[in-house]
Order: C-alpha cells, then structure tokens, then sequence
C-alpha cells in the first residue's frame, strides 16, 4: 500500500504538490515511484523556466521505463532538487520528502482544481 | 522441397500439419484476402549451386576494375591488417543480434565498452555510443541533440566547409524534422568564423557544426571559437576523421560539445561505400541526449565484471514518440572492427599511418606544384593526407588517362579545384608514377 | 573453459606492437612541420599489444557470445535465420573489397550491376516499383519512407498532411521514426488479437493524415483480414500506406505488401534476406515505393540505359540523401546471394515454413504457457507468461532459464499488449528436431516452475556471468575503461 499524505495535493498524473504562500513544491507520489521501480535519473528543469499547469517539465527514468513529469502548476521554478542529480534513488527512499522542484506560482487558484488525499487514493486504486 | 536452408522433409510437414490441426500449407494462409495470394512468377532466376554462384560474382567482380587510389572524398584507402577480418568471422560474434540477453553477449558488450574507450580516448570526449550508421548521419544526429539540449533554439549553422555528403544529409534530416538549417559560405578554405558567430546572435541557433579536416582537406584552427559559442549559449559539433585525431588536436581540446565522423579511416575497406560506422562522442553533460546505444559497466550478483545496455530509457522502444532518436541498433561488427584495429595499430601505429600519410600526400602535392600545373588552392593551409589544388588541366581527360593506367585520380571539385588524397599504403614509386603520367598529358 | 575476465587495455605492456607499417621513405617529416597549436596535447591511451594478443582476447570473447551458429535463437521480430556461409565468402571477394564508391561508374559496372539486380528482385518479391538500398537499417528504412510519404505530399503542394496513424500495438521504431521525420503520431487502438480496429480508424482520416504505418503480419503475428479495406480507406482519404517490413518474412513467396495496396515499404535485409545481425549491425533497409512515387526515392540512385549501362542518378525530385554513398554495399552482396541460392522456386517455401514453424511450436505448448489468441498465427506468436501465475514465476525467469538450457531467449515484454509477453519466431531454416527440443526444454521450465519456482526465479545459474546490477549501470555510467579505472 503506497503511502498518500493528507496536507497537500495530487495531479491525476501522479505528481504531488505543496502550497507555501506563492511557492509550490514539486514532487511525485510513493505510489508512482513503486510503479516505476528503481529511479535511475530526474530530469529536472532549469531555474528561471516557465512551466504550465498540464505539460510536462521533465521526467523520471528508471532502469526499462521512463515517465513525463506533467506540471500539477504553473509559474516560474525558482529552486530544484540538486541532490537528485547524483542521488536519483532518494525519490524511491521518500517520494515526498524528496521533491523535485520549486515553483512561483503565477495563478494560486490553480490549486483548486487538484485532487485532494481521498480523490488521489481513489485514482490509485483504480 | 527440401533446400539446405530449409529442412523440411513431406514427412515433417505432415506431421506439423496434424499436430497444428489444419490439411495443407494453404490453410496457414487462409486469413489472407485469396486476391493478394501470389500467383505468378517471381521475375528472379532460378536456384544457384554454390559453383554457378561463385561464377556469377567472378563475373561481376570482372566488370570492375580496382584502382590504386589517390583520391578521398570520405573514404580513404588505408590498411587492414589481416587479423582483423579473421576475427571478424568468428560467427560468435557476427551471427549474434543486439546484447538484450547480457548473461550470454558478455563478448558483443566488452567488445562495444572497449570501441566506446578508445573513440572516447581519440575524441577526448567522455562518453561515446556503440556507433552509428555513418559520418552523415551521426553528424545529422548531432544536430539533433544540440537542438533538444536548448529547449527554445530551433537553428543550427553549418560551416559549408564539411564535406557535400554530409551536409546533403543533414540537409535531408533538417527538413523533414523541422529543424532551420543555415549553411555560411567558406572564407578562404576555411570556416567563416566570424559569420557563424554573427548568424548566432539572432538568439535562435542552438548550435555549430564544423569539420576537421575539412572538405579541402584543411585542418582548421578553431582557437578560442567553441568559448564563443558557448558565450552565445550555443553549443559546438565538430566532425572529425578518428584517424587523423590520433594527432590532431582533440574536438575535447577544441572546447566541442560533441564529437562525429565516419570511422571507415580507421581501416575499413572501401566496400564501394559501405558497411563504415558513423561515431558519436559526447561531454558528460550531454549524455542523455546522445541517442543510440551505451554499454555501461556493472557487476553480476557474484561481484563479477560484466557490462550491460544502459541508459535505455532514452531509446524508442520505451519512450516511442519522444525518444532522443529512432536508432535502435548500431554498426555493431564495425565497432568490433574498430576496435580490433585500434587494439592492434595502438598509440604508436596510429602516429605512423598519419605521418606516413602526411609525409606521402606533402610529396605529392610539391611534385604537382612543381610541374608547374598546379597550384595550392588555399595557400599556406595546413593538411594531413587530403589537399586541393588548382588547375587549368583539363582534369576529366587526365582521369580518363590515370584510370587506362590503373589509377583512380583527384575528384574534380569544380572551379579548378582537384583534391587529392594519399595513405600509408600508396608508395613513393606510385607516387611518381602518377605526377609523370599527369605530367605527360599536360 | 577458464573465466577470461580481461579489457584489452589490460593486457597492454609499453612498448610492444600488434603491426609493421613500411618505412618512411618521403625524406622529409612534413607532420613536424604542422602548426603546434593544431596537434593534440593529450597522451593517446590506446592498447600496446602483440597480434597473438589481440587474437586471443578477441577469441575469448566471442566466446562468450551466443549467435544463430551456436543454437536455436527465437528472438520474436527479429528473424534469426541461418546465415549462409557463402554469403560472406562472396561478400570478401577482392574484387569488391576495395572498390571507392566514388570511382568512375565505368570502373564500377559490376557492383551497380549488383545493386540494381537486387532493387530488381526486391521489386518483384514484393509488388513495388522501384527500390533504394541506400538505408542502413530498418529505423532508417522507417524514417526514409516516412521522407518519401512526405516528399510526396509535399509535392502537391498539400501542406497540411502533417500527421501520421500509428497502431498502438507498433514496433516503438514506428513512433520514433515519425518523430525524427517532423510527423505528429495519431495512435489507432487495436483490437484484443492486435489488428487494428477499423471503427477505430475512420474518424482519423481526414485531409490532415498523411498516412498510416502498419505492421502485417502485425506484431502479435496475427495477419491484418481487412487489410484491402483499410487501403481503400485510407487511399480515399489522401494518404499511403506504409508498409513496417520487420515482419515481411512469413509472407515472402506467399503474399506481396504492394499487391495489398502498400505504397512504401521498408525490408530488412538482416531479418528477411537471411544477412548477419552482427551483434546489432550493419544491417540494411532497403525502401520500396510504388510507381508514382519512385521519383522522391533518395540520392544517390542505380539505373541502367536501355544498352545495358548501369549509370548513378542523382535526381531533382528526390527527398534528398540519407547515406553518404550507396548504404552498406557489403550488406547487399549477401542478401542478393541468398536470393540466388534459394532462386525464384525456392523463396517461395520461405513464408510457408517460417509460419509452419511457429504454429507447430505454439500448439505445442499452450497448454503450459498463456496463449491469448487462438488462430492461425504467422512467423511468431505471443505467449502471456506462464499459464499458472500462481508460483511467481515471470517470463523473465522463464528466459533467463532458457539460457541454462542453451538457447537464447525469446522476445520479452513486447508487445505491450500483455503483461507477460513472450514473442516467440523459430524462422524456417529450423528442423523439427530442434523444435521438438525446445518445445521440451519450454515443458520443463514450466514444470520446474510449479515444483520448484525459487530455482527458476535464480536462474541462469550456468552463465559466463549471471544477473547483472542493470540499475547501479544505469545510476552512475561507467562508459569507458577511463571511467572504470577511476572507480577502481
């Protein structure tokens, strides 16, 4: 049973995402990391790139899969996760400890429109 | 029915049939529409004994005529030694398909970790691919990646410098792919340097490639271009002859981001064009950009060495649309080849081929100078084994004339322009024999 | 045999040499004279060693490969036929070996007398008008079609044709190669058994498609039965059919792709025409086009005047060049002499085996593995694992055990269609005999796998070297023997 915490919110695709006044952090769930196995490589955006609510900013590798990581948010990313450039596996450790970026949020609101706990684990156990 | 490529007895199709529980070979294709069955004649001829088979490729083979070859162009007619085509049919190696099993391709996996070690000790670069179709195509390939690594910059810029053949191909990628490819006119034999960096400053261009040696054989100086280019936030390809690297300045030298070429120089009998390899080496910040395959390093649960495919998760059969290309195998043998030999010429024979190239082609091209026929294209450019010349001669007739006499002359590059190309297999004598015959028809 | 466990940079001793080269007798060092800052500074680290040693690691190493010569090699959508050995006696032939492939055409007629019989045969294997040989690879196959689909369109001047209809049960080259080809991939769903589901398709078609890729057999091995109404479907709509030729080889002497209303097909001389894997190449992809697209095929072309000339073309239609010069020449003399070994009666019996083949295996054992189409299949067929999931046992494990038993593995996890996919394709130069063998060896795996499943999931036991650490490869590349010795 993948882990689901209930204080922040979730994209249908899997990613994670935490509101901190006009700074959204940027992860992806314990449920997608044990789909996807051992994490061998995050690719990761650039600070000072925009991302858009919707399309993808990067993505996660594993040894014989790989996956889009879909912006849950829109704005600029203003801080990544070095540490998952040499170590990729501590995603597989703490999905939601260990994110993947920080974003300034051009539009709080867009928030709203994602899945709280109990709608994600729904989606999860489909 | 039975061939000694296929086995099957009529008492083994009987017995598969009963067992598969249909009456006929026909009932196999009973799902197939009846009016696309085959029915006619293949216009192919009938079956050939290994005897008759033989003959019909004598009789070919007697319908060409081979050269003592003075010309290159981007294939170059240097030595092979013997070791390496024997090698080559160890049917291990050759019948074998791509290492997806690694427990049993640990010789098709070393084999490609140590041709990645040596293009990547030639290149200077830190990591190479387990090799591509050609030059051409790598070079292609290259743009590609210098592209996807700039997000927002959809332009490349080719020195016109590289060789035709590769930049028709790049040309071809370019614009199915949707990529804007400006090629800047050469200054003198040389890149345009200058204008290169001019086209740059639109903001758009997410690369450069260049050549070394070039088109005319000239090996450029690329002193302070790469610091350039990345200042403008671009990044730098140069296609470099493998050979020639073993004393030229390094593409890593250089400050390039990746490196290419075709790796026939290193060996590879002309075969009329093919089978080569294209090579592909990059810096470690581009790696995952590199398309093709990787052989990486790793241990078996005993603690044994062993190499496996990795970084596969670019490749197209898990990411389909959005893999960093559609190359799914490599020039496999030809690696092998490569590596063969390059394990054999080692440091010092490679120094050799170069100087007797370079030695033998500066011969020749003071011989022609002193014919008083000829003149250096770009005077005081430095070169290796390829040079260009100019001439008023009427240089198609001259070829007709070296060919009745077993040569294969310059190509003719138009506008006066002939280059010429010389190995360390062609000798002295050769040499001379080629300036008097030139030198009689003048 | 002894564990051989050396990189040839370890047998490397200064000083010694594997070549004699002759001395330099020009008189004059011109290398010397070359401007310093033009010279690479960086020590060259490449091997010292002797011929003998370079005979011997070579030789242990490919020792420690398996290939079609070593045992049976049921690698799904790879056709591993026998190799013919005087295909590689006639591909050495001296008077090939060193021809330049820019020599004057006169000097050359011989081999452009080859290529252009090969176009030929390949034209009337398949129902195509015209073929180049310029491709190096099936991929590259792909991506030229794809060029000539586009060229054509482009043409006419129909600008707006930018998207092209993929069935999601395709080769992943099919997606990757319209990627390259600047095409926007529209998937088309497939039906339970991996044919393309019509209903599914015509919404698709409008005067945005440029086309469709299609695979038939398709690569569950199950033929395409509507294939003349898709066609007809997709020629009403503007667009071609390309023709993915990876699995051409049960239809070849049976069925040809032009005479079902292909446009553009690709073959691999590698799968088909029965030349060398290599260990992943050379290959070759040759790419047939039907008459009213033969002037976009590719530069250079082979083409002979009505005396009997064969003459190089470079053509002001054409899509452009994907080759250097003429592709891998070395690579077409085999397949054009094992299209004269077998002869126009011959290849006919190729198809028909190839298809015998697979089925006899795939009745044989669905009674132990998961098979999740019934029917008639074609070259290769699919299994979804092991019938009994009940002891964890995977196709993994399944193929992993295979190589204890001394055959190679059969494709796994493709298609994605299924969990467990296991593609099997025996092609038809396989006799019964081993076959049978193989078909016993695929019962006792099962039946270890139901008394005894821990040992299979251990499996191999007996290989030069047993489960590799493929996620620590892939964490942190070693690349080169650079790289590894700074690890050590």
């Amino acid at each position: 049973m993948s882990k689901i915490l209930d204080d922040i919110r979730y994209a249908d695709s899997h990613e994670w995402v935490k509101l901190e006044g006009d700074i959204a952090t940027v992860g992806i769930t314990d449920y997608a990391q044990h789909a996807l196995g051992d994490i061998v490589y995050v690719d990761m955006p650039e600070v000072g790139d925009e991302v858009t609510k919707g399309e993808e900013f990067g993505a996660v590798e594993s040894v014989k899969a790989a996956s889009d990581l879909i912006s849950p948010i829109s704005g600029e990313v203003v801080e990544i996760n070095e540490a998952l450039e040499d170590e990729p596996g501590l995603v597989n450790q703490d999905a939601f400890g260990n994110w993947i970026m920080k974003v300034k949020v051009s539009d709080a609101s867009e928030i709203e429109g994602l899945l709280d706990a109990a709608a994600y684990a729904k989606i999860c156990e489909e | 029915m039975s061939h000694k490529f296929i086995p099957h007895t009529e008492a083994d199709i009987r017995r598969m049939l009963d067992k598969i529980g249909v009456e006929s070979i026909d009932d196999l294709y009973r799902d197939v529409p009846a009016e696309v069955i085959f029915r006619g004649e293949y216009d192919i001829p009938s079956a050939m004994t290994e005897i008759e088979l033989r003959r019909h490729f004598e009789e070919l083979a007697a319908k060409n005529k081979n050269l003592t070859v003075f010309a290159g162009g981007g294939a170059y007619d240097h030595y092979s030694p013997s070791v390496v085509a024997h090698l080559l049919q160890r049917s291990e190696f050759y019948t074998a398909y791509t290492p997806y099993q690694p427990e049993i391709s640990q010789g098709t996996l070393q084999y490609i970790f140590e041709y990645q070690s040596m293009i990547s000790e030639l290149t200077g670069m830190e990591a190479t691919n387990a090799s591509m179709y050609d030059g051409a195509t790598a070079t292609a390939e290259a743009m590609f990646m210098m592209v996807a690594s700039t997000k927002k910059r959809n332009r490349v810029v080719l020195s016109e410098t590289l060789s035709e053949a590769v930049i028709n191909v790049v040309r071809t990628y370019a614009h199915y792919h949707g990529i804007n490819l400006t090629v800047v006119p050469a200054k003198e034999g040389v890149s345009d340097q200058e204008a290169i960096l001019k086209e740059m400053e639109a903001g758009d261009v997410a690369g450069v490639i260049v050549s070394c040696p070039n088109r005319y054989g000239i090996i450029e100086d690329f002193t302070g271009f790469a610091d350039k280019i990345h200042a403008l936030k671009g990044f730098l390809t140069i296609n470099a002859d493998p050979s020639a690297l073993a004393v030229l300045r390094t593409p890593a030298e250089w400050g390039a981001d990746i490196a290419v070429g075709d790796g026939q120089t290193l060996g590879m009998p002309l075969q009329f064009g093919g089978p080569y390899l294209g090579y592909i080496s990059c810096s470690k910040t581009m790696l995952r950009k590199m398309p093709g395959r990787v052989v990486g390093a790793t241990k078996d649960i005993d603690g044994k060495r062993g190499f496996v495919l990795t970084l596969q998760a670019r490749e197209q059969h898990i990411r389909r649309e959005k893999a960093t290309s559609n190359i799914c195998s490599n020039q496999s043998l030809m690696a092998l080849y490569a590596t063969i030999y390059l394990a054999l010429m080692g440091k010092q024979g490679m120094k050799e081929v170069n100087r007797l190239s370079c030695d033998g082609a500066h011969y020749l091209c003071n011989a022609l100078v002193a014919t008083g026929k000829f003149q250096p294209a770009f005077p005081g450019k430095p070169f290796l084994k390829e040079f260009t010349l100019r001439t008023d001669l009427d240089m198609a007739k001259v070829n007709e004339k070296l060919l009745e006499k077993g040569f294969m002359g310059p190509l003719v590059l138009g506008d006066g322009l002939v280059e010429f190309a010389v190995t360390e297999k062609r000798t002295r004598e050769e040499i001379d024999k080629l300036v008097e015959i030139i030198s009689k028809e003048a | 045999m002894k564990y051989y466990d050396k990189l040839i940079f370890e047998l490397s001793r200064p000083g010694r040499k594997g070549y004699e080269l002759p001395a330099d007798n020009y008189g004059h060092d011109s290398m010397a004279e070359l401007p310093a800052d033009l010279l690479r500074k960086e020590d060259l680290n490449l091997p010292e060693v002797t011929e003998l040693d370079v005979v011997r690691h070579y030789t242990n190493l490919s020792n420690k490969n398996f290939g079609v010569d070593t045992g049976f090699y049921p690698l799904g959508s790879c056709t591993m036929k026998y190799n013919p050995k005087i295909n590689e006696e006639v591909a050495a032939m001296p008077g090939f070996a060193s021809l330049h492939p820019l020599q004057n055409p006169d000097t050359v007629q011989g081999a452009l007398e080859l290529y252009y019989n090969l176009q030929h045969a390949l034209s009337s294997l398949s129902g195509l008008a015209e073929f180049t040989l310029n491709p190096y690879a099936g991929a590259h196959g792909e991506l030229t079609g794809l060029m000539v689909m586009r060229r054509y369109h482009e043409s006419r001047g129909d600008s707006k044709r930018t998207k092209v209809i993929v069935p999601d049960s395709a080769h992943g080259t099919n997606p990757a190669s319209a990627m390259v080809a600047g095409l926007e991939v529209v998937e088309v769903k497939s039906r339970p058994n991996g044919s393309i589901d019509i209903e599914d398709l015509k919404p698709l078609l409008d005067d945005t498609i440029a086309g469709i890729m299609m695979t038939n057999p398709n690569t569950l091995g199950m033929f395409e039965t509507e294939i003349l109404d898709i066609a007809k479907l997709v020629h009403e709509a503007g667009g071609l059919l390309y023709y993915d030729g990876a699995n051409f080889n049960p239809l070849l002497g049976r069925v040809r792709p032009g005479d079902m209303g292909f446009d553009i097909m690709h073959i691999n001389l590698h799968k088909t025409f029965s030349t060398p894997h290599g260990g992943g190449g050379p290959g070759s992809g040759p790419v047939g086009v039907a008459e009213h697209l033969r002037e976009f095929l590719p530069n250079p072309r082979v083409r002979k005047t009505d005396d009997g000339r064969f003459y190089v073309d470079f053509g002001k239609e054409s899509l452009g060049s994907v080759s250097t010069f003429f592709g891998n020449f070395g690579v077409m003399m085999r397949a054009y002499a094992y299209i004269l070994s077998l002869g126009k009666e011959g290849i006919r019996n190729v198809g028909p085996m190839a298809t015998l083949n697979a089925n006899y295996i795939k009745e044989n054992l669905k009674d132990d593995y998961l098979l999740p189409i019934e029917g008639v299949c074609k070259h290769e067929f699919v299994f979804d694992g092991l019938k009994d999931k009940s002891t964890g046992v995977t196709t993994l494990n399944v193929a992993k055990r295979l190589l204890d038993y001394g055959f190679h593995a059969p494709t796994i996890y493709f298609p994605l269609l299924f969990h467990e996919s296991m593609m099997i394709e025996p092609t038809e130069t396989e006799s019964i005999e081993t076959l049978d063998e193989f078909i016993d060896v695929l019962h006792k795996v099962a039946k270890e796998a139901r008394e005894n499943p821990e040992a299979v999931k251990d499996a191999p036991l007996t290989t030069a070297v047993r489960h590799l650490d493929e996620t620590g490869a892939a964490k942190k590349p070693i690349l080169t023997y650079k790289a590894l010795q700074a690890e050590a």
